[in-house]
């Protein structure tokens, strides 16, 4: 399974980034091969719809969770309809520690 | 003028299917239209009849109406009535509806997380497993839970054990945990009633 973490840098020595829809980028960590791959976000400067613009993002890399600090409001009923299931983690973290949590 | 714009209904638990197919011999080389049946219309249904709310309750859950929700049940009715008379296919699809889920909390890490898939029974943490999750409720929006809910009880005759009732599960099939007699249904509002005259 594919769990996407929001993150403000491009390793996984970074702190998690606490906003969904413009955070810096998406570690993509595969629980099964236990490997990471690091997306850009595009839509990190963007005016509006950068939510649903970047759930999009996160669904065609098959992503089944989000964890992230904060989600926007249209996030909810659309991550629902795509059964992708939504992480709150309101304590600042590192990448490396949500990874660590979703080992054990 | 334009007629006014339909409000937005929630649906919480989507259909675990597409939707039905009909079977036997008399149905076989007639080509039929298929009912499509909406998916706020399914979710109607389902409350009602499956969860059994009352239209008020149902209304509050869906985010519309009262007299709305009684629109669209007596639509579902009448839909899945013309299915099984017809004997023609359903399918749920469309409507206007956004989907919802309940947000649960874990004490051990401390995250919140919501549960998009209902078919999964036992509910563990997303990030550390554990499962010591509890319902995370942002706003209570029931209007009648108060007063509906609850006010029902299973009884046990023989021994006067007594517990709130689950709407949904027959109390006869419950069995007192003290004295192995299966439970009857008492309901509260009709006693507290007598009690005050």
């Amino acid at each position: 399974m594919k769990v996407a973490i929001t993150s403000t840098g491009n390793s996984i020595e970074s702190m998690l980034d606490e906003r969904f829809g413009r955070c810096s980028y998406f570690v993509i960590y595969n629980t099964e091969s236990k490997s990471t791959e690091i997306v850009p976000n595009p839509n990190k400067d963007a005016e509006n719809g950068a939510g649903p613009a970047s759930l999009q993002l996160v669904a065609s890399h098959n992503a089944e969770k989000i964890v992230s600090g904060e989600f926007g409001t249209k996030i909810k009923s659309l991550a629902d309809s795509l059964k992708i299931q939504l992480v709150v983690v309101k304590e600042p973290k590192k990448v490396k520690d949500i990874i660590e949590m979703l080992n054990k | 003028m334009s007629p006014r714009v339909r409000k937005i209904r929630k649906v919480f638990n989507p259909p675990p299917v597409k939707g039905f197919k009909p079977y036997g011999s008399d149905t076989d080389g007639r080509k039929t239209e298929p009912v499509q049946l909406l998916f706020e219309e399914y979710e109607a249904l389902r409350l009602c009849d499956y969860d059994f709310y009352n239209h008020h309750q149902a209304s509050v859950i869906m985010g519309v109406s009262r007299p709305t929700f009684t629109r669209i049940y007596a639509s579902v009715r009448q839909k899945v009535a013309m299915a099984f008379a017809e004997g023609r296919q359903i399918v749920i699809e469309g409507g206007k509806v956004y989907f919802d889920s309940d947000w649960y909390h874990c004490k051990d890490c401390k995250c919140y997380f919501d549960n998009p898939r209902k078919d999964v029974e036992e509910i563990v943490c997303p990030l550390c497993g554990s499962k010591q999750v509890a319902n995370y409720e942002i706003e209570d929006e029931m209007p009648d839970a108060g007063d509906n809910q609850h006010v029902d009880f299973c009884v046990c005759v023989s021994c006067g054990y007594k517990k709130p009732h689950q709407p949904g599960k027959p109390c006869s099939n419950e069995i007192c945990p003290k004295c192995n007699a299966p439970l009857r249904r008492n309901v509260g509002r009709r006693r507290r009633g007598r009690l005050n005259n």
